[in-house]
């Protein structure tokens, strides 16, 4: 192909017919054949992305009835750890009540839950800094001066709603896309 | 000798590297003016259809491998997961399975088109030794790769092709389990032959260099298989050839675009979507068609050892061709007698395809012995004696005046005895 | 003739023979009855409905014995059938779950990622309970059979009284199109055996049509796109061609061969 588009252009002249149809005729021919070439390209490129039996599984639905007031459980979702955490009004109120300023990121909580489900925190559990996952789900883990996640592998500390209080973590821990089905159950992804 | 070569190539950049490594003008001493036969016919676009094939072959193999397990337990099911859920996959996958054969049927005229114009002699025979050994890798190739997919007749081909070694006598056990890699074709099997059919894909490639560059020191033959004498014989390569060459590339395609989306399986056989079952043998053990005068050889001798021996001696005989043909005229154009049993030869291969093709018995254990007979009869016996008794017609002076010479009495053959224009120097 | 032209002549006729080669010596049974499929030819698609009618007969006779492995709920969106209809067939089924923290093995619900559920655990548990005959997975079971959907038509409506002296052992059934006759396979399908939402009458006959256009979709499931995709591409190639050849025609016209 990639000689046909060379013909095309070729230095030869024939000499028979109107120049002006003949490179007509060769500029389309070396169209068509860079057109092929790309149309046999795009299911080699396509075929390295995320397959179906890879995008099935983009999603999870997690049922919420187990998780017991005050503790949470970690989903696998797309190879990733999530957090879902039920939350005691004291711990909703102590992350709707913190002042923006003291913040490292500041975000309020209602931004990091879905309205009328303030109860329920859905987190990526993977720590800011480096990568680690955080402690915390289970009431008996250390979940640092904030009440939220402590990080084993610097000393990152979270709050309630997943934000960052104390370094060396940049950043609050991200929300994965979720959505409720139903009230005691959530779609990730 | 170093020093920088002096290019003419005007673009700064790429006169920059031409200078440092002249691949550009090489390119276009190879490829772009280089003195091409002007006579040349169609079937003398087998070779560029062959290279392009391999590319796409090699290309689509890469992408396939990406997401295949070379497992006894997985390898059939990552080959449907392809065909199923991998974006493509279906595509690719019908594309390199029917590649294979198109690989063989564009080689197979290739093959023919050397026979007929006697593209193997002298000074090609180097070439054409290149070529069997190109045909050898591929046979290897394709036989590993049809393995890959661990369906029945993978297991079956794979175990009764190994098991061919095993006719070597004293140490053709030894040979088969080092073969193996265990007692049966197993996982050590399959894990090897993956790993050695991505390997001989670029062999291939380093021998189809090797095929070009003794191509270009010699020139091509044509189809009068008369020598270049003066530049008027002779056109560039680009773009008449390099167009001339895309007609039949898009020809090409169109006929395997058509296989691969209208009748993927056409080629292929229903057992191999049974996954490969150590215990239990197909009814009908049938290889890949470009295998099958091969597989009919094999039969056609009642002894193990002598089957085997005539079946590798098969492709062999092809090795030393140029020496066996004593004839000194290349195109069978005027060979009166050659010409008809290339024709014959190309029956007896047809026969000898249909034999493999059904179960030994009857009339097909004759046809096969009467076809293997005359395979090895044309190259053994006939190639060496036609020389001898077969009066060439005159060949013309030149490709750009394909006349016959004058002095030749006018289109018949030469008298007795009179040599027809030995192949001239270039 | 010049010798171009006889090969020209003859090389055509030379590959079509090797590409017969390829297909198998024909049996000597029963010649397969010969039913209008949708999905036959290079413009065949495939009806939807049939296919839908057919996943229900696997679903409620077939599935009770053979498995089908390579196919997942979800796959069912390419015969036509709704998020909303995968996901509760999909939950209508208990697969295995994960293991639960004693290690015990566990059951749920089934989502539309899940394999088609196996009537039996494992080939082995299959073939112990059919007497060493372990009923074939069906995923792709059309294609690996010769004689494709004729064959499968032919198999499931061919369940006739064998012919006066033709013993039947125990065990076995005897089949019209079975090579050998004998088949292990009692016969599956009878009239009225499930019930089609869209009123269609559920004859053996038309049964054996509906699952048979559902198997030919399982073991193809790429054929519609594959076929619609292939039109444009050989049209392309075609017209390439036919452009390339003018173009070869002008630049060889100054050339006297």
């Amino acid at each position: 192909m990639a000689e046909l588009a060379a013909a095309g252009t070729g230095g030869h002249h024939g000499a028979h017919g109107g120049d002006g149809r003949r490179d007509f005729l060769r500029l389309i021919t070396a169209s068509g054949a860079v057109i092929g070439v790309g149309a046999i390209a795009w299911p080699l490129i396509d075929s390295m992305n995320p397959s179906k039996d890879v995008l099935a599984l983009s999603s999870v639905e997690t049922d919420l009835t187990p998780i017991e007031l005050g503790s949470g459980i970690t989903v696998v979702w797309r190879g990733k750890p999530i957090f879902v955490r039920h939350r005691t009004e004291k711990e909703i109120k102590e992350a709707e009540d913190v002042q923006m300023s003291q913040l490292i990121e500041p975000q309020p909580d209602s931004e990091r839950v879905k309205a009328g489900h303030a109860q329920w925190i859905v987190l990526i559990g993977i720590c800011t800094h480096l990568g680690c996952v955080p402690l915390g789900n289970k009431p008996t883990d250390p979940r640092g001066e904030w009440g939220g996640w402590f990080c084993p592998c610097h000393g990152s500390q979270y709050d309630t709603s997943g934000r960052v209080r104390h370094g060396p973590a940049p950043l609050n821990l991200y929300i994965p896309p979720y959505a409720f089905e139903s009230n005691t159950k959530i779609k990730i992804g | 000798m170093a020093g920088l070569h002096k290019s003419d190539i005007k673009n700064p950049v790429l006169n920059w590297i031409d200078t440092r490594m002249p691949v550009f003008t090489m390119m276009e001493k190879e490829y772009g003016s280089f003195p091409t036969p002007k006579n040349f016919n169609y079937f003398w676009n087998f070779g560029a259809l062959a290279m392009v094939t391999l590319a796409i072959m090699i290309v689509t193999g890469i992408f396939l491998a990406m997401n295949y397990t070379p497992n006894t337990e997985m390898a059939f099911d990552s080959v449907q997961r392809i065909m199923r859920d991998v974006n493509y996959g279906w595509l690719i996958r019908y594309v390199h399975q029917n590649g294979a054969s198109m690989f063989f049927i564009v080689v197979y005229v290739h093959i023919f088109r050397g026979l007929y114009y006697g593209s193997y002699k002298a000074p090609r025979e180097l070439l054409w030794i290149i070529g069997v050994a190109l045909l050898l890798a591929m046979m290897a190739t394709a036989f590993m790769g049809y393995v890959l997919p661990w369906g029945q007749m993978s297991y079956w081909g794979a175990t009764v092709i190994t098991n061919l070694f095993s006719a070597i006598p004293l140490v053709g056990t030894d040979i088969v389990q080092w073969l193996w890699g265990g007692f049966s074709v197993s996982n050590p099997t399959l894990n090897r032959f993956f790993s050695l059919h991505y390997l001989m894909p670029f062999v291939i490639v380093g021998l189809v260099f090797l095929h070009v560059v003794a191509l270009h020191i010699t020139g091509s033959n044509n189809p009068l298989g008369i020598d270049v004498k003066s530049p008027q014989d002779t056109l560039p390569f680009h773009p008449y050839y390099t167009v001339k060459d895309s007609v039949g590339l898009c020809v090409f395609l169109a006929i395997f675009a058509a296989i691969v989306f209208f009748a993927p399986n056409m080629l292929g056989d229903p057992n191999n979507f049974i996954p490969a079952n150590p215990l239990q043998t197909p009814a009908d053990i049938v290889p890949e068609w470009y295998f099958l005068p091969f597989y009919a050889i094999l039969r056609s001798v009642p002894n193990k050892l002598g089957g085997v021996a005539m079946m590798f001696g098969s492709i062999a005989v092809l090795f030393v061709l140029p020496w066996l043909d004593t004839s000194r005229v290349r195109s069978a154009r005027f060979r009166p007698i050659y010409r008809p049993l290339v024709f014959v030869l190309v029956a007896a291969v047809v026969v000898l395809g249909m034999v493999g093709a059904h179960r030994p018995e009857g009339i097909w254990v004759v046809l096969g012995r009467v076809a293997t007979t005359y395979y090895f009869l044309h190259f053994l016996v006939i190639l060496p004696a036609l020389g001898i008794l077969e009066k060439p017609l005159p060949l013309p002076e030149s490709i750009s005046n394909p006349v016959l010479p004058r002095r030749g009495g006018g289109g018949g053959p030469l008298p007795g005895g009179v040599p027809a224009a030995p192949m001239e120097k270039p | 003739m010049s010798a171009s032209t006889l090969l020209r002549r003859l090389l055509p006729a030379a590959m079509a023979a090797s590409v017969l080669l390829a297909a198998p010596a024909v049996r000597a049974e029963e010649a397969l009855p010969h039913e209008h499929w949708s999905f036959s030819g290079i413009f065949g698609g495939l009806d939807l409905a049939a296919a839908q009618r057919g996943f229900q007969v696997y679903n409620e006779v077939c599935s009770s014995c053979h498995s089908m492995n390579l196919l997942h709920y979800r796959d069912l969106a390419g015969i036509g059938l709704t998020a909303q209809q995968i996901k509760d067939i999909a939950a209508s089924k208990t697969v295995p779950g994960p293991l639960d923290d004693n290690g015990d093995e566990t059951t749920r619900p089934g989502t539309p990622a899940d394999v088609f559920k196996a009537p039996y655990k494992n080939s082995k548990a299959a073939g112990a309970a059919f007497g060493g005959a372990a009923p074939p997975d069906q995923s792709v079971l059309l294609n690996a059979r010769e004689g494709g959907a004729d064959y499968i038509y032919g198999i499931l409506t061919g369940y006739v009284d064998p012919p006066a002296g033709f013993k039947v052992p125990d065990g076995l059934y005897y089949n019209e199109y079975m090579p050998g006759h004998l088949i292990h396979m009692p016969q599956p399908l009878h009239d009225d055996q499930v019930t089609y939402a869209d009123g269609t009458k559920a004859t053996v006959a038309q049964m054996a049509h509906d699952v048979t256009t559902f198997l030919y979709w399982t073991s193809n499931p790429e054929a519609v796109t594959r076929k619609r995709m292939g039109v444009r591409v050989v049209l392309f190639l075609v017209l390439m061609a036919g452009l390339t050849y003018t173009v070869k025609r002008q630049i060889w016209s100054d050339v006297e061969h």
